[in-house]
């Protein structure tokens, strides 16, 4: 094959992407370049983490109007602004959309841009695959979204949907067919990508780059991506069955057939409780980076704080019967499950000791990262406490489906992982686009975020114990639940203004950042690899993949100890950081193939509740594009490339050898 | 998810390592590991299944059990055939990787014959059960039946299909003692299937219910 042509496979701006004939399947071979269409068959990790966020960020005002909706429909006593019938899909979609759409694939997006930069690798291990992830997410995404155009309506069963209120009986439209369908196939995105990640963690650490010296977001990452791909197939036999029960006259959730409800409600929260975990720790392990560098000091206990990470993930599938303590599971399964949801109460407490003792005696800087890390660590901690009353299985019974446990999982999901989250989005924003959000801006996003966020939640603990019920359409007059109410109204009203300034933010910093200087490499005077390469990213990432002698190995390059053992500047990050300007750098090519069997699961879906002939057209899309895939070689052997070292190229002749 | 596009991917093992000597951190492929993790995941995804039939099996509503049409001799005859299967795929690695392309094409299309007969034992026996009054809508033990062993019938087909690509890919000279290594990968898989075959036929024919 031609690898004698010596121009490099990035294309300087301005330049326009170039199309190779393919005479092997529909699509030309996309080469590099930066127009919309390079989106579309983009496998640069970096990109894909990009389309990740926005995505997420885009569902986040889906389910925030969503949410908005069900505020101000409780406002005031004998609310009317949605019938009983819209007010239960709104709630459900909310629940769905904030957990599938929008927190997961945030946390996609970090784990996809940050797990290659931080252990100093290229790429994930599977780029197409990592865009087949991306696309299948979105299709999902879409197809979960349009059961309100075509499926009469969303989902109305609540977001775990329980039986027997998901049957045909009792939830006629499609939506709950939809949402059963919608989350297998986002079901296949997390899985694919959790199985990609977790081979890039394992596989494609840099030298030197030991499992105890990667940073804790990886570690947090890596556990999350363990979650997933232990916990998605168990939700998917959970939906497989619904689905079958609805579309085919399956007798799984059938009582009258003598099925047994309860079997939903383990196999889901199987799935759910490793789900929490799933939702925060990324945003455990984004604090993880977050505190060290704004205190000026290591981590403290970063090997307790990786094995507590690790002994959540055990004792998160241990757990899962606590939210079925009024199920009529037994006294044996309430006393064991009472007492293991005490015990996973170590770990994390672990865990916010160890961001204090980071904190204790540190340099601190108040950043608006640092102030959003802060507050997730002190948010989590008041939800991680409702959450332990939770454990005491008498109070949980008198506290099931009350105000009380929204309240307790809007602190620990809102509380701790979107703040972490929105911490991570100011602390890294520099690193991917080159320039600083506001930090102005961004104090009023802070600020706005935390009133609002406790305003709108804090006051649903009180009108839980006071006996107000979750998913009621509406309440009347005289309960003494009418303050509470319009507070926590008016608190989510604030927190739509904070996301408002949020996006005012980002608009703004862009178009000020030419008039402002540059980043550079490291703004934050931060420890980890991913800040010793130029902002925003380049494409190849690393000019030389850098090699690892200590935990915290940017750092530990700025930085060394005197004598005295004082820390003292060793190099400037000019002088250490990589300057980006490798040219030739051999990258995967993109392909369009993960773009176009991701558009035939939705078909495949609808198919199934509409129309089987349909189906079979989504399955034939989907099989024949898996199959060009298959055919079409990894790496274009028209795209032109060299190569820096001689072993590579022999691999590369080698891997090559047998295309035609 | 395709094990064809998990196979594609295979040869960025060796592109991002820069300059250590070993291709990857832990000297297995990528794909390798990739199909480890993989087969990982399924072993919740079959034990949800068995669950959800041990906890089901003897709920008739009334009506036949599957437990009661088993016909054991003949699916005895066809587990015998699919872990027979086993070995002839362990066969068809051990041609390949010496380099014996006539050989392991015989021994991968055994592989797939032997799963087809396994399949069409399947059908048989779905058939049958069916004019014997167990349908999938039937009762919940039934439901639970089908979708289990089902779902086993569906991977095993998904293994034949990428037996015959291997095979076409053989026929064609893609495949030669230097990617023995996509024979071993499906081979990971086919075998899973087999192993949880041996627990389905265990627990769920074997064991009497009462």
């Amino acid at each position: 094959m031609a690898i004698t042509e010596k121009t490099p496979l990035e294309l300087g701006p301005g330049d326009t992407a170039r199309y190779a004939e393919r005479p092997l399947g529909v699509f030309t071979r996309p080469q590099g370049g930066r127009g919309w269409r390079d989106w579309l068959s983009t496998v640069d990790h970096k990109r894909i983490g990009i389309l990740y966020g926005a995505s997420a960020m885009f569902f986040f005002l889906v389910g925030g109007v969503e949410a908005l909706l069900i505020r101000l429909q409780l406002a005031a006593p004998e609310g009317s602004v949605l019938s009983a019938d819209v007010y239960n899909q709104v709630y459900t979609m909310h629940g769905v959309t904030m957990v599938f759409l929008f927190i997961m694939p945030l946390a996609a997006a970090f784990a996809n841009y940050f797990i290659p930069l931080q252990i100093g690798a290229r790429d994930v291990a599977f780029p197409r695959l990592n865009a087949l992830s991306y696309w299948i997410w979105l299709s999902g995404a879409i197809f979960l979204n349009t059961s309100w155009i075509v499926g009469g309506g969303g989902a109305d069963c609540g977001w775990f949907c329980y039986s027997t209120n998901s049957g045909v009986a009792f939830s006629p439209s499609h939506g709950v067919d939809f949402y059963a369908i919608g989350l297998q196939i986002l079901g296949i995105a997390s899985l694919v990508s959790s199985i990609n990640l977790i081979v890039t963690c394992l596989n494609m650490r840099a030298p030197g780059m030991t499992l105890m010296r990667m940073p804790v977001l990886t570690w947090m990452l890596l556990i999350t991506q363990f979650l997933l791909l232990f916990a998605l197939p168990v939700i998917t036999v959970a939906l497989f069955l619904l689905m079958f029960d609805r579309l085919f006259d399956a007798q799984f959730f059938n009582p009258d057939a003598g099925a047994d409800p309860l079997l939903w409600q383990h196999l889901f929260w199987i799935f759910g409780h490793p789900e929490v975990y799933i939702i925060i720790l990324p945003a455990f392990g984004v604090v993880s980076e977050i505190i060290p560098t704004f205190s000026r000091k290591p981590l403290f206990g970063y090997e307790f704080m990786v094995f507590s990470g690790i002994a959540i993930g055990f004792m998160g599938w241990g757990v899962w019967a606590h939210h079925m303590f009024v199920s009529g599971i037994g006294p044996i399964s309430v006393a064991a499950f009472s007492l293991s949801t005490m015990f996973i109460a170590v770990p994390t407490g672990v865990k916010v000791l160890n961001w204090l003792a980071t904190m204790w005696a540190g340099k601190l800087r108040f950043t608006v990262a640092m102030k959003f890390a802060v507050a997730t660590v002190a948010m989590f901690t008041i939800g991680g406490l409702s959450g332990v009353t939770h454990s005491v299985a008498p109070a949980d019974t008198q506290q099931t489906d009350t105000y009380y446990i929204v309240a307790h999982f809007h602190y620990v999901i809102f509380g701790g992982g979107v703040l972490g989250l929105f911490a991570g989005l100011y602390f890294w924003w520099p690193k991917v686009w080159g320039h600083f959000l506001n930090e102005r801006l961004g104090n009023w996003n802070f600020w706005i975020m935390l009133v609002g966020f406790n305003l709108t939640f804090g006051p649903m603990h009180i009108l839980g114990l006071q006996g107000m019920s979750r998913r009621i359409d509406t309440y009347a007059r005289g309960y003494g639940f009418e303050f509470w109410n319009m507070a926590a109204t008016v608190g989510s009203l604030l927190l739509a203004v904070s996301v408002m300034v949020f996006i005012w933010n980002v608009v703004k910093s862009k178009r000020d950042a030419p008039h402002l200087p540059p980043p550079g490499p490291d703004p934050w005077d931060a420890r980890s690899l991913e800040w010793s390469i130029p902002s925003p990213v380049p494409t190849h990432n690393f000019d030389t993949v850098p090699v690892v002698h200590s935990r915290d190995e940017w750092w530990h390059t700025k930085y060394a100890e005197d004598d005295d053992g004082r820390v003292v500047r060793v190099a400037t990050v000019e002088e250490a950081a990589q300057t980006g300007e490798a040219t030739g750098v051999h990258l995967p090519s993109p392909s369009f193939w993960p773009l176009a069997v991701a558009v035939g699961l939705p078909l495949i879906g609808y198919g199934l509740i509409f129309n089987l002939w349909l189906a079979l057209i989504g399955a034939l899309v989907t099989i024949g594009s898996l199959y060009s895939w298959a055919l079409e070689p990894v790496d274009d052997p028209d795209a032109a490339h060299d190569h820096h070292e001689e072993d590579q190229e022999a691999q590369e002749a080698d891997d090559d050898g047998d295309e035609p | 998810m395709s094990a064809e596009a998990v196979v594609a991917d295979q040869g960025h093992a060796a592109d991002d390592h820069g300059h250590d000597e070993h291709a990857t951190t832990t000297g297995l492929s990528h794909t390798k590991l990739a199909m480890w993790v993989f087969l990982g995941s399924e072993c919740l995804l079959f034990g949800g299944l068995i669950s959800t039939y041990l906890l089901y099996k003897t709920r008739g509503n009334g009506r036949t059990l599957p437990t009661d049409v088993f016909d054991i001799p003949f699916t005895s005859v066809s587990s015998f055939v699919l872990l027979m299967s086993s070995l002839t795929m362990v066969l068809a690695l051990s041609a390949v990787s010496r380099g014996e392309d006539d050989a392991g094409r015989t021994w991968l299309l055994a592989t797939a014959l032997l799963g087809g007969v396994f399949i069409g034992g399947q059908v048989y026996e779905f058939t049958s059960f069916v004019r014997e009054g167990v349908a999938f809508t039937t009762n919940p033990a039934s439901s639970a039946f089908f979708t289990l062993t089902g779902f086993h019938g569906v991977h095993v087909s998904l293994g034949i299909v990428m037996l015959m690509s291997l095979y076409v890919a053989s026929v064609k000279g893609k495949l030669t003692q230097r990617n023995a290594e996509t024979v071993e990968i499906v081979g990971l898989y086919w075998h899973f299937v087999d192993i949880v075959w041996i627990f389905i036929f265990t627990v769920i024919y074997l064991i009497p219910a009462d």
